[in-house]
């Protein structure tokens, strides 16, 4: 009896794991269920505005799960769209800061070691300013009489203004200007501690630059492309700043939809189906970030 | 060894720090202009910087950001101090992977759905409890907390892992509890990891826009929330005013930051270095590497509380 209370006495080791547990646990994973719970229920006006799941009427508890929303969600046309476009836009970011991100990571990796640092502040310092003001600088460049239509006009590039501002291209611009830092940051990482010795063996063996680059660079720095490629890819599709500014009124993004309908539309059910929806789409990137955090935890370990 | 080509290197970064850094200069020329029209210059002035000055709105809301931006940055690094020497030190337990989950998800997680999810928390939380009353400072500030806490936990837990156990251990060896080893031995060597925490912690809260839209209430809009309603309607010079003025309080601090660390980082590599002089004289007449560790671990943790207490 008394080792049985002794066991439910909060010990040391389990207090010190349960308060962080439990403050996760709380205002991580019951929201996340309550998002589930409230997409069954419907929309009512009134506080809050949503009806309970489960009633007691004449001592029979009944609950009632209204699959509506998700009906609604799978047959619209505009969310099936939404969800393509969301995915799409979010796709050609991450490959766009890819092939950017890239050769800048890769030359920082190689310079001198006395300059690697602040070449890595210099990237770095972008993300510490504001994101809403980074994203507003790129409406004065991208307007129709903005900086660089007229630069272009005065080059004699063309002779009438392009329309980038409020199209997916101001979007795909944003998100890689937004975004770059999170892909050099894994790169950088991966470059800076590849053993070059490997590609001193591959140009002894008489191999060519770009095919030293393909078969040693790019294979030992796989891990660092997963990486940078997830940590844009995920918060990019649920993207809603970046579209709200600088793309038009038909650039569909899901992350839109969801604040439309839980600001303008007042539907707290509708917005939390779209929510679970946002989810379901992220669930496999995100398992991949997951499963390459705990490896690299299982690494660092060794 | 094999370097790149060096022009390359030069027009690859060249043009990479161009694109990053050309929006912000044009973005802090431009709040000099004097015409309301932000992308034609028609000549220098101030005085969208004065109007700032004026608008009462915008100062109220930068305050309350402010205060916030504080509050979370505190809140954080316990938090997450706490979670992180979790991860790193207490290996398997049942849960662990249901815990490293929460602590990463919110690092990739977008801030829509966690926005959505903290707010039907609260909400359901005043329908049975009666409390928060309503959305404000302390929602905005749980939300924000949630934000930071998975940045301070990984940025702790990975300090924690290059830690020599041995100072930890010796002190236990010398009776301290462990509650006492965490504060006094663990806590100063992993100073420089809880500024960065804090750091960041202060300017994501600072910046954070929808997460607060979704937590905050009447009364309580913070400066990104100003902002955004501003700059939803098109360029406006005086947001190009404050731009500036944040830009140049970043760049500041970040410089420094980076200036201050790196100073360390030298004035430990040297001293580390004259422990292991000191070393080899020990070494010479005592044959004993007990005391030369000694000798490392007494100057290491020293150095470190320093800085904790300058900072």
């Amino acid at each position: 009896m008394k080792t049985l209370i002794l066991r439910w006495l909060p010990n040391g080791r389990r207090t010190v794991i349960g308060i962080p547990f439990t403050f996760l646990l709380l205002f991580f994973l019951v929201p996340f269920i309550l998002v589930v719970t409230i997409s069954f229920s419907q929309q009512q006006l009134g506080v809050p505005p949503y009806t309970p799941l489960t009633t007691l009427k004449d001592d029979v508890y009944s609950i009632a799960l209204n699959i509506g929303h998700y009906k609604f969600l799978l047959q619209d046309d505009l969310y099936f769209a939404t969800y393509i476009s969301s995915l799409q836009i979010a796709l050609v970011s991450t490959l766009l800061c890819l092939l950017i991100g890239f050769p800048i990571a890769y030359y920082i990796a190689r310079a001198s070691e006395s300059v690697r640092g602040t070449l890595m502040m210099m990237v770095m310092l972008p993300f510490w300013t504001s994101f809403l003001i980074r994203v507003y600088a790129w409406i004065g460049i991208l307007k129709n009489d903005g900086f660089l239509n007229q630069f272009l006009m005065w080059l004699g590039l063309i002779s009438a203004p392009l329309r980038i501002y409020h199209t997916n291209w101001g979007v795909y611009i944003g998100m890689v200007y937004s975004y770059l830092p999170f892909m050099i940051m894994p790169l950088y990482a991966h470059l800076v501690k590849m053993d070059l010795t490997l590609l001193e063996a591959a140009y002894d063996l008489g191999s060519k630059p770009w095919r030293a680059f393909i078969e040693v660079t790019l294979p030992l720095s796989k891990n660092g492309i997963i990486a940078g490629s997830l940590l844009v890819f995920i918060p990019a599709v649920g993207e809603y700043v970046i579209p709200e500014l600088l793309g038009g009124s038909d650039t569909l993004m899901i992350g839109r939809v969801m604040w439309d309908e839980f600001f303008n539309n007042v539907d707290w059910p509708m917005a939390s189906a779209v929510t679970c929806a946002m989810v379901l789409l992220l669930l496999v990137p995100m398992a991949l970030f997951q499963h390459y955090q705990t490896k690299v935890l299982e690494e660092s370990k060794r | 060894m094999i370097k790149p080509s060096k022009p390359m290197s030069v027009s690859v970064l060249g043009l990479g720090y161009l694109f990053l850094y050309l929006p912000i200069i044009l973005l802090v020329i431009y709040s000099f202009n004097e015409s309301k029209l932000v992308t034609v210059w028609s000549g220098f002035s101030t005085k969208w910087y004065a109007t700032l000055l004026d608008d009462d709105e915008l100062i109220t809301a930068a305050w309350l950001s402010l205060k916030i931006a504080l509050m979370t940055a505190f809140a954080s690094v316990v938090i997450g101090t706490w979670g992180g020497f979790v991860l790193a030190r207490f290996g398997r337990f049942r849960m662990l992977t249901l815990f490293t989950a929460m602590i990463n998800a919110p690092l990739v997680i977008p801030e829509v759905i966690q926005g959505i999810s903290l707010l039907l928390l609260f909400v359901a939380m005043e329908q049975l409890l009666g409390w928060p009353q309503g959305r404000g400072v302390f929602t905005i500030w749980i939300g924000h907390v949630m934000l930071c806490v998975s940045y301070v936990a990984i940025i702790v837990q990975s300090r924690v892992k290059e830690l020599n156990l041995s100072y930890e251990e010796a002190a236990m060896d010398l009776g301290a509890t462990p509650f006492k080893v965490f504060f006094v031995i663990t806590l100063p060597l992993i100073a420089q990891a809880l500024i960065s925490g804090w750091l960041l912690s202060f300017t994501l809260s600072l910046d954070d826009l929808v997460l607060t839209a979704f937590l905050s209430g009447p009364g309580s809009t913070t400066l990104p929330l100003v902002v955004f309603s501003r700059v939803r309607l098109g360029l406006n010079p005086e947001m190009n005013a404050l731009a500036t003025i944040f830009i140049l309080l970043v760049t500041i601090g970040v410089v420094a930051a980076n200036q201050y660390m790196r100073a360390a980082e030298r004035k430990r590599a040297r001293e580390m270095r004259m422990a292991f002089q000191s070393e080899s004289t020990l070494a010479e007449t005592d044959n004993s590497p007990v005391m030369a560790r000694q000798a490392e671990g007494a100057s290491k943790p020293a150095l470190l509380t320093r800085k904790g207490v300058q900072s």
